[in-house]
């Protein structure tokens, strides 16, 4: 199914997602996400699940400034 | 207060335009900025807001000038090397515009100080490189009811939000708290292209000088990062988190906090690098 990930769009396997983050390899402590608009909960990763058309935004820290 | 003939002259260009005019400069003489961090984001910003005519702009800095912030940290020349960064950023902003005050505080932003330093400014301007400090300056914004606007630079990438507190999406309600020690490779060795912080922090200036004017629409509710290998502007909307600890429904943070470790999140801590690459 395709989602579009931080604006792109791409073609994935489906699941959580937990499971993108996975396949990803993102950790999920280092990410915020948003699923249509929606930030989530780190303990809905799980349990989100994804659907064809979703919007996900990751969001990095970003930590410099100096 | 009026203006001399010399300040209407310095001024034109922003006395020209409707939204400014000569009322709007006198909001700008009139106010007052902090900039936590005189250095990558802190540089810019202190430059344009001292041109724009700002009547105060605070400046919270500990560190002294290192060769290795020449880069970015246009506040500061190469003969400061080894002086302090408030006190260089103040001489800077004085031979640009002797019309602005400058408030230093050589010390670092804590739990004990933050509060009564705020209090004094309408704008806070987060330019630091740590995530306990991004985190401390969107508490303290918070308790001293102060709009932030909030900057962050990493490799190739910038990132800009505005929070008005109790109003709009606070730095918590997106990031709930630093991240885990080690996870994010940032501040010292990920490294960061100079002009970035001319950008992300320009952008930070922008946003002060519309809050003090009360024009245009702020950057709250989103986040705006900036790819500088595309050159692509992308924003992200946020929204206020009713669980959010700190500006929730139940609020857990009721009083400001050191979060410790002040490079908590960072892989390789300063003081652990040769002094060659230290930044």
């Amino acid at each position: 199914m395709q989602v579009k990930i931080n604006g792109k769009s791409e073609e994935i396997q489906g699941g959580t997602v937990l499971d993108l983050l996975a396949a990803k390899k993102i950790e999920p402590q280092m990410v915020a996400v948003e699923v249509n608009d929606k930030m989530l909960e780190r303990d809905h990763l799980g349990t989100t699940r994804l659907n064809d058309g979703d919007q996900v935004e990751f969001l990095f820290y970003m930590g410099g400034g100096r | 207060m009026e203006f001399t003939d010399e300040q209407i002259s310095r001024y034109s260009r922003h006395i020209l335009l409707p939204e400014v005019g000569g009322k709007g400069q006198k909001k700008i003489a009139k106010a007052k900025i902090l900039l936590v961090g005189a250095g990558g984001l802190g540089s810019p910003a202190a430059l344009y807001l001292a041109a724009a005519g700002v009547g105060t702009i605070g400046l919270i800095d500990s560190d002294v000038v290192d060769l290795t912030n020449l880069q970015r940290q246009i506040l500061h020349h190469t003969p400061d090397v080894g002086r302090s960064k408030v006190l260089s950023g103040k001489e800077k902003i004085q031979a640009l515009n002797p019309d602005v005050q400058v408030s230093m505080y050589e010390e670092r932003l804590t739990a004990g100080n933050a509060l009564k330093i705020f209090s004094d400014y309408d704008v806070v301007i987060d330019g630091v490189d740590n995530f306990t400090a991004k985190f401390l300056i969107n508490d303290a914004c918070y308790f001293a009811n102060k709009p932030l606007v909030h900057g962050g630079i990493l490799r190739f990438d910038g990132r800009v939000t505005t929070i008005i507190p109790k109003q709009s999406a606070c730095y918590r309600c997106v990031f709930k708290q630093p991240p885990p020690a080690g996870l994010v490779a940032s501040c010292q060795e990920a490294g960061v292209i100079g002009v970035l912080a001319g950008i992300i922090g320009t952008i930070q200036a922008t946003e002060a000088l519309k809050l003090v004017l009360g024009i245009g629409r702020p950057l709250t509710n989103r986040m705006l990062d900036f790819d500088a290998r595309k050159t692509q502007f992308r924003e992200i909307h946020v929204k206020r988190n009713p669980k959010c600890a700190l500006c929730g429904d139940h609020p857990t943070i009721t009083e400001l906090f050191d979060d410790g470790d002040p490079y908590a999140g960072c892989t390789v801590r300063p003081d652990t690098q040769p002094k060659a690459v230290r930044l």
